[in-house]
């Protein structure tokens, strides 16, 4: 018997409820120790600020909470299950001594108020990140605060504002490629910049001569992501420094797609004065659903004084300390020193890794994509046939025509066990497939992913409501986005 | 490969790098590491790294216990290696996880909504200031003193550039936020009103009182809840307009600062204004319940430069700890939990109190209190430390008015003896102060 729909790894069926649905007095998954001091009347202590009452919270037994999560995980795609190509996104593989390293004692239970006295450790996990990141950069100074990239963005946008402040004029005005990612024009607008757009030439690159003609002493920086977000170096990337510092601008580099050139090339020996690094994205914390990240920034020389407080220094003795004497500087940007877990998962992946591995890792991100690349020209349109670096941009247009969009395809691929590619994104390209499969999927598993790309194809050809309707596998069907977004139901409530 | 793209070399690839920028050496960085030399060099860090102390500290950052089978779970690929939620028919796990996070969230702070999480309790106060700015078309920011100093230092940072001017609000004798003041500080301007709760000495803020303030001026009332602990006894600030919450007390590991969970709650009516991540709950095809991320049209990726925020990337993973956390405490064992904390603290401000002064005494607390010694307390916790306790935050650096005055913090897992031994070396500094003081009286006699 011929089955029309491909093998897929089947989700388990078991419809999971939420838990308050299986909540029941009684129950319980948790118990105290003995108390060693005296009982309270709470009502006497606390008078009319005490609680009587905690709602609608459940009440489970522990084997109904593993359960519960355990098949909550079983409907999830996740990089351990599979090639996970979203581009921009880097999904390479969460080294699993990592997560052990972050859990020993004293790491993971340091307070960030204890005396530095018993903080070397800690202090010299920051020191060490930071000039292994310093170096990987190739700028001057760096801050570990930012608590995700776009937080990274805001705190070196600060540091430009600050800088052009000290030179006696805060400027207007931040240089944003249409290509960019949406964070850099939210970001600038937090920092109180208005956002101009500046946009490619027909290689997908910055249009020097539109740089030229916008760049003016308005323009505090240019936010620029390199590789950009269609997987392509800036070759005139010194010529774009050029034209912004000839008019006191700076260059802000988004580090976004920094798993193309960690080892191979350094921002900044090409002109980048501020830039932000995304530790979940090239080194390999974890992205957990949605974060946390860590979103270091590193600077020029020009900029050190504006680096957020506290900063790291060595004492006289040889010790590690804060210093919060900091002047110049544009404040805090979070609470404490930033997340230091992602620095300690970070470190241990560039000491796994070493100088060597980054280089290979680099090597192995752009030779993947290209060879993905290679793979699917012809069956899908490639709307810049610029080389690329470690992620490639095809478009549906070949597709639309029977109807079937980037987004339907997305879908189908599900039901052949990716994850999908970056949809609709970036936005210069419509109808955008966006494809980064880093340095670490197997030549096996990108032959799978491009049969699967192919038969996608072959299907939109000769079936295309099979596409459409995707994905056929998965717990669910298509879900009612308008539904959600019109009546909002953001929290269960009791029948 | 190379043979398929159709190139001699891995280097060719990179032709597209301008020759002159290549790196043609190593990076200066430490040599790749076996595995064994990277657990032993975090093992060693380890050590020098406080492993082994009682600490007293809070002051933002709480020491619980992390139910095991919070580490079990999240290791699970699943959730560990997933990415955002964007593509909902793959990703139910973590969207329904998010789902019962806000529902919990909700419950716990009296309000309707709540968000998927934000990056802390920090940057949620502030994100929390900037959505009363847009919601009530006023500029102005009064903010308590008594809120954790470094939560104000980053709305500080946050402020400077969106025109939105801050005053600060002193505090009472009692610890807390000086209710007089904040009639004389609150104009037509003022868009809201910034305290936290329990506040930073670990004071219940008089809630009520100030929302009325607030509301009667037009101005909006932002709590900020940094122990999240307190909420399975300490009534939660039912009238304040949005909730900024760290989350971190709910079975998230001290970290030396973070990840922790950041995350904001508010009226429905309030959520279009709303930064962050939403799950919402829908149907599929089918007519089969699923959710999805939702009103997205209020963030970066859709809005740009006319989002709420610029945030994108947030806490989920950590979100999913405080969710199981929860989950595991419940209705029931919150309540107790938070108990053992009262009781903990009550006890330790009564030992103080019998040899230092404790402070604020007229207003109820939590699990933290401070402690005024005659002696610096850096000096006293220098001793402390030889014992393996780390004593009180000094708070000099922060309220200087406060004189030599320490915030020491008691949760469950605080024992007695370690408690004795502290009020025994704080009676100890007092002692031979005051001997110190008769021996010069008698010389001076």
């Amino acid at each position: 018997m011929k089955h029309s729909t491909p093998q897929a790894t089947r989700h388990v069926n078991r419809n999971e409820g939420l838990i308050f649905e299986k909540s029941s007095p009684g129950k319980a998954a948790w118990k105290l120790p003995p108390l060693d001091v005296p009982e309270v009347d709470t009502s006497r202590l606390l008078g009319a600020s005490e609680r009587k009452d905690l709602g609608g919270m459940p009440e489970v037994s522990e084997i109904e909470i593993i359960r519960h999560f355990t098949r909550l995980s079983t409907w999830n795609y996740a990089i351990d299950l599979g090639m996970y190509p979203l581009g921009s996104c880097t999904m390479k593989y969460n080294p699993r001594v990592n997560e052990a390293v972050a859990r020993v004692e004293g790491i993971a239970n340091g307070h960030p108020y204890q005396p530095e006295k018993i903080s070397q450790g800690a202090l010299r996990i920051i020191k060490l990140l930071s000039e292994c990141l310093i170096e990987i950069t190739g700028m001057d100074a760096i801050t570990l605060q930012p608590a995700a990239g776009a937080h990274g963005e805001m705190t070196g946008l600060l540091m430009v504002r600050a800088y052009h402040e000290s030179k006696g004029n805060a400027r207007k005005k931040i240089l944003i490629p249409d290509s960019a990612h949406g964070t850099n024009p939210a970001t600038a607008a937090m920092v109180s910049y208005a956002v101009e757009n500046l946009k490619s030439d027909s290689r997908g690159m910055v249009d020097i001569a539109a740089l030229e003609s916008q760049m003016t002493e308005d323009v505090a920086a240019l936010m620029l992501t390199n590789p950009n977000t269609l997987g392509v170096f800036e070759q005139d990337i010194h010529k774009i420094a050029d034209i912004l510092h000839a008019k006191g601008g700076l260059l802000y580099m988004d580090g976004a797609n920094m798993n193309a050139l960690v080892g191979k090339v350094r921002p900044g020996d090409f002109g980048v004065d501020v830039m932000h690094l995304n530790l979940h994205k090239t080194f390999s914390t974890p992205h957990g659903g949605g974060g946390p990240g860590s979103g270091p920034v590193a600077i020029k020389k020009a900029l050190e004084p504006f680096l957020p407080k506290p900063v790291v220094i060595t004492h006289a003795d040889g010790t590690l300390g804060f210093d919060y004497s900091r002047p110049h500087s544009v404040g805090r940007v979070r609470a404490f020193y930033g997340n230091f877990g992602m620095f300690v998962r970070a470190l241990a992946y560039i000491q796994a890794n070493g100088p060597d591995g980054l280089r290979q890792t680099t090597e192995d991100a752009v030779l993947n994509a290209n060879y993905i690349r290679k793979g699917l020209e012809g069956t899908y349109d490639l709307p810049y046939d610029t080389p690329s670096m470690h992620e490639v941009v095809f478009s549906d247009k070949l597709q639309a025509k029977k109807g079937v969009r980037t987004m339907d395809i997305a879908k189908r691929l599900i039901d052949y066990g990716f994850h999908p590619y970056t949809t609709a994104f970036p936005l210069i390209v419509p109808g955008a497939l966006m494809i980064e499969p880093t340095e670490s999927e197997s030549k096996e598993e990108m032959d799978l992913f491009v049969e699967a790309m192919k038969s996608i194809a072959a299907e939109v050809e000769e079936d295309p409501q099979t596409v459409l309707d995707a994905p056929h596998s998965t717990r669910v069907s298509r879900l009612d986005e308008t539904l959600a977004a019109r009546k909002p139901i953001l929290r269960w409530k009791p029948a | 490969m190379l043979q398929a793209i159709g190139l001699p070399s891995v280097d060719d690839l990179f032709a597209p790098i301008p020759g002159e920028y290549r790196l043609n050496r190593d990076l200066n960085i430490p040599r790749q590491m076996a595995e064994s030399e990277i657990v032993d060099f975090f093992h060693q860090r380890s050590r020098e790294n406080g492993d082994g102390y009682t600490s007293f500290l809070g002051a933002g950052c709480y020491f619980h216990y992390r139910p095991v089978i919070i580490d079990s779970l999240i290791s699970r690929g699943e959730f560990l290696t997933a990415y955002t939620p964007y593509q909902a028919e793959i990703s139910q796990g973590t969207l329904q996880s998010i789902f019962e996070f806000q529902t919990m969230i909700s419950e716990l702070t009296g309000m309707e909504v709540a968000n998927a999480s934000m990056y802390d309790g920090s940057t949620a106060a502030a994100e929390a200031v900037m959505m009363a700015v847009r919601l009530t078309g006023r500029r102005k920011v009064v903010v308590a003193r008594t809120l954790h100093p470094e939560y104000r230092e980053v709305l500080a940072t946050y402020a400077t550039h969106q025109g939105m001017p801050l005053s600060v609000l002193g505090f009472s004798a009692d610890g807390r936020t000086n209710l007089k003041e904040l009639e004389g500080a609150i104009t037509p301007e003022t868009a809201c009103v910034l305290v936290q709760s329990p506040n930073f000495f670990g004071t219940i803020e008089d809630v009520d009182a100030l929302a009325e303030i607030a509301h009667k001026h037009g101005a909006m009332l932002v709590v900020s809840i940094a122990e999240a602990v307190s909420l399975g006894i300490v009534e939660p600030p039912r009238q304040a307009d949005v909730i900024a919450m760290e989350a971190q007390s709910f079975g998230v590991p001290l970290g030396f600062g973070g990840p922790y969970c950041g995350v904001i709650a508010t009226r429905e009516k309030y959520v279009r204004q709303m930064p962050g991540r939403l799950v919402g709950q829908t149907v599929d095809k089918q007519g089969k319940r699923g959710f999805v991320l939702t009103l997205a049209t209020r963030e970066q990726h859709i809005r740009r430069e006319k989002a709420t925020s610029n945030i994108c990337t947030n806490q989920a993973l950590v979100a999913l700890m405080v969710n199981i956390f929860m989950t595991v405490y419940g209705k029931v064992g919150l309540k107790e939990l938070a108990k053992q904390n009262l009781a903990k603290t009550a006890y330790a401000a009564a030992q103080f109190a019998k040899h230092g002064k404790v402070l604020f005494n007229d207003a109820p607390r939590f699990n933290e209190f401070v402690v005024q010694t005659s002696e610096d307390p850096y000096a006293i916790n220098g001793r402390l430390l030889g014992h393996k306790l780390v004593g009180g935050l000094a708070l000099k650096k922060f309220y200087p008015e406060l004189g030599n005055a320490a915030l020491w913090c008691c949760t469950e897992l605080t024992p007695r003896s370690a408690i004795d031994t502290a009020v025994g070396f704080v009676a100890e500094s007092e002692r031979s102060v005051r001997s110190a003081k008769e021996e010069i009286e008698e010389v001076t006699r």
